[in-house]
């Protein structure tokens, strides 16, 4: 899932600091999961700011709605009874791509709630880790399940650096070498051969760095 | 000859060659690296000039490659792929060429954040292996990284890597020095040895799959200046062991100076011994000085001569 983290309230009351009325979007797909961003949030969030405001003597009036997922225009369609003439600004509680639907959607003033984080996983209550690189080519197969490209500090394909000791990067004690649990996983499958092929340059044309990227399913189209 | 450099040359005649390295400056101004390089030049048979050491901002490796010739002293170019990406790092080597560079040593780098601009962005299109091979495709395939053919002047670079015979996984990382010999690496220089009983062992198994015999092996050094360094690096340095009786024996010196020196000595003695080792690389950190009280006093002074 993607995995996102509230921004400070302070810095979301900054930004709405002009709006009188506001429209609080709740998601309910990957940020409900991670607790950023879901019914419950929206709540928590809404009355945090009319608080502030009231405290300011300038009050808010807040209107609150969770829509199943903000990454798709079906859900879009049932935001558009909320988006009423005095909604001055829409805080949009989704990831990246649910405040850019939000804003692609309807002409207002929309701003983010969350910082997307990474595409990633729980790892227990309250602890998500990142899992994928979103590289657009994956190489899993070739490393026994662990990603290198997101996972080692350095994208290294031919890991590990010299930065591993003790199983841990040399970035910090905290993180993981990645190529330590790979060398770990392909000894214990067997397959350590398989490290010794020189890993060629990435084509990083699929990633990010070949500009937005788009898929495209004809198969599945509706013409 | 794949390069014609002096390092390569010194090393297919069986000389035990000596390195030094010299940290370019945090300023615009070249005069500090040909003073150190007047320094060494008798003394070292090449100088690492190092590529924005622990990620802070210093004059490039290959600008400072070029104050160094110009003192007679040749360079070790060191090019790491943090802060490039294929198409800078193909273009500063041949640059690098032209301005009669002839030895470059493939790095990772250390990560941005060690240094004085922890939030940069970091590059690492390509790996330090990808490197290697693509220097040897660029020298033996006469290609580029995408394919094309590079029509005439390929550069012809002496190739090195490097080692970490103290990172993990330990029995790992003889595998992938073959890694980097496969891609084509012609020497390596390891990082620096205080655990020499773990070294022994890794050259062991150097030996075992004949590495010493495709790439030369240049075993790196570091004399302690106090034994807070040694300290420091005990406990911060990601990827070093340093032992704590060095440690001890520093700290109880009379002169802890004059004791690293001795100490490094030692080591240089040590490491003539053992099959495979093919040099030694001194890298005095900010004490590029006393290079030559150590080879002179290791009995590496004069320097061999290019047959």
């Amino acid at each position: 899932m993607i995995v996102a983290q509230g921004k400070p309230i302070a810095e979301v009351a900054k930004m709405i600091e002009d709006a009188n009325k506001i429209l609080v979007v709740g998601c309910g797909g990957c940020v409900t999961v991670c607790l950023a961003g879901g019914e419950k949030e929206v709540g928590v969030l809404a009355s945090a700011l009319r608080m502030l405001r009231k405290k300011e003597d300038k009050p808010l009036e807040t209107v609150e709605v969770t829509l199943s997922r903000q990454c798709d225009p079906e859900y879009m369609d049932q935001l558009e009874k909320y988006v009423a003439d005095d909604i001055d600004c829409i805080v949009s509680m989704a990831c990246g791509v649910g405040v850019q639907f939000v804003a692609e959607r309807f002409d207002k003033w929309v701003v983010p709630a969350l910082d997307t984080k990474f595409a990633g996983g729980a790892l227990e209550h309250g602890v998500w880790g990142e899992r994928c690189g979103l590289c657009g080519e994956c190489v899993l197969h070739k490393t026994g399940g662990i990603c290198p490209i997101i996972r080692c500090s350095k994208s290294i394909l031919n890991g590990p650096c010299g930065g591993s000791q003790d199983g841990k990067c040399e970035i910090n004690p905290d993180v993981d070498c990645a190529w330590q649990l790979i060398y770990d996983r392909m000894k214990s499958l067997g397959k350590l051969d398989k490290l010794l092929e020189i890993e060629p340059v990435k084509d990083w044309s699929k990633s990010r760095d070949g500009g937005p990227r788009k898929v495209v399913r004809e198969d599945v189209m509706i013409k | 000859m794949k390069s014609g450099s002096r390092l390569e040359k010194l090393l297919n005649q069986g000389e035990f060659v000596v390195s030094g390295e010299i940290g370019p400056p945090k300023h615009a101004n070249g005069e500090i690296i040909r003073e150190h390089a007047r320094k060494l030049k008798d003394y070292v048979d090449a100088a690492n000039l190092t590529d924005n050491q622990t990620a802070i901002v210093r004059m490039s490796s290959i600008a400072s490659a070029v104050h160094v010739m110009a003192e007679g002293l040749e360079p070790i170019v060191q090019m790491t792929v943090r802060d490039r990406n294929r198409i800078g790092i193909q273009s500063d080597l041949l640059g690098a060429y032209s301005l009669g560079v002839r030895n470059v040593l493939c790095l990772s780098g250390d990560h941005q954040s060690f240094g004085n601009h922890p939030t940069s962005k970091n590059v690492h299109d390509i790996d330090s292996i990808q490197l290697v091979k693509a220097l040897k495709d660029m020298r033996d395939e006469k290609k580029f990284i995408c394919g094309e053919e590079i029509k005439e002047n390929e550069p012809r670079f002496f190739i090195g890597a490097v080692a970490n015979p103290f990172g993990d996984p330990f029995e790992y990382r003889v595998l992938r020095l073959e890694k980097k010999i496969n891609a084509g690496a012609d020497f390596i220089q390891t990082q620096c040895i205080f655990d020499m009983e773990r070294f022994e062992k890794w050259m062991e198994m150097v030996r075992e799959r004949g590495l010493h015999k495709r790439a030369k092996i240049i075993a790196g050094l570091m004399p302690l200046k106090s034994h807070k360094a040694a300290r420091y690096m005990q406990k911060y340095v990601s990827g070093m062991i340093v032992p704590d009786e060095i440690i001890e024996r520093i700290e109880k010196a009379d002169d802890p100076k004059a004791e690293g020196v001795e100490l490094c000595v030692e080591q240089i003695k040590h490491l003539q011994k053992i099959e495979g080792v093919a040099g030694v690389h001194i890298m005095a950190v900010n004490w590029e000085e006393i290079i030559p009280t150590i080879v002179e006093k290791a009995g590496l002074y004069p320097r061999p001569k290019v047959l």
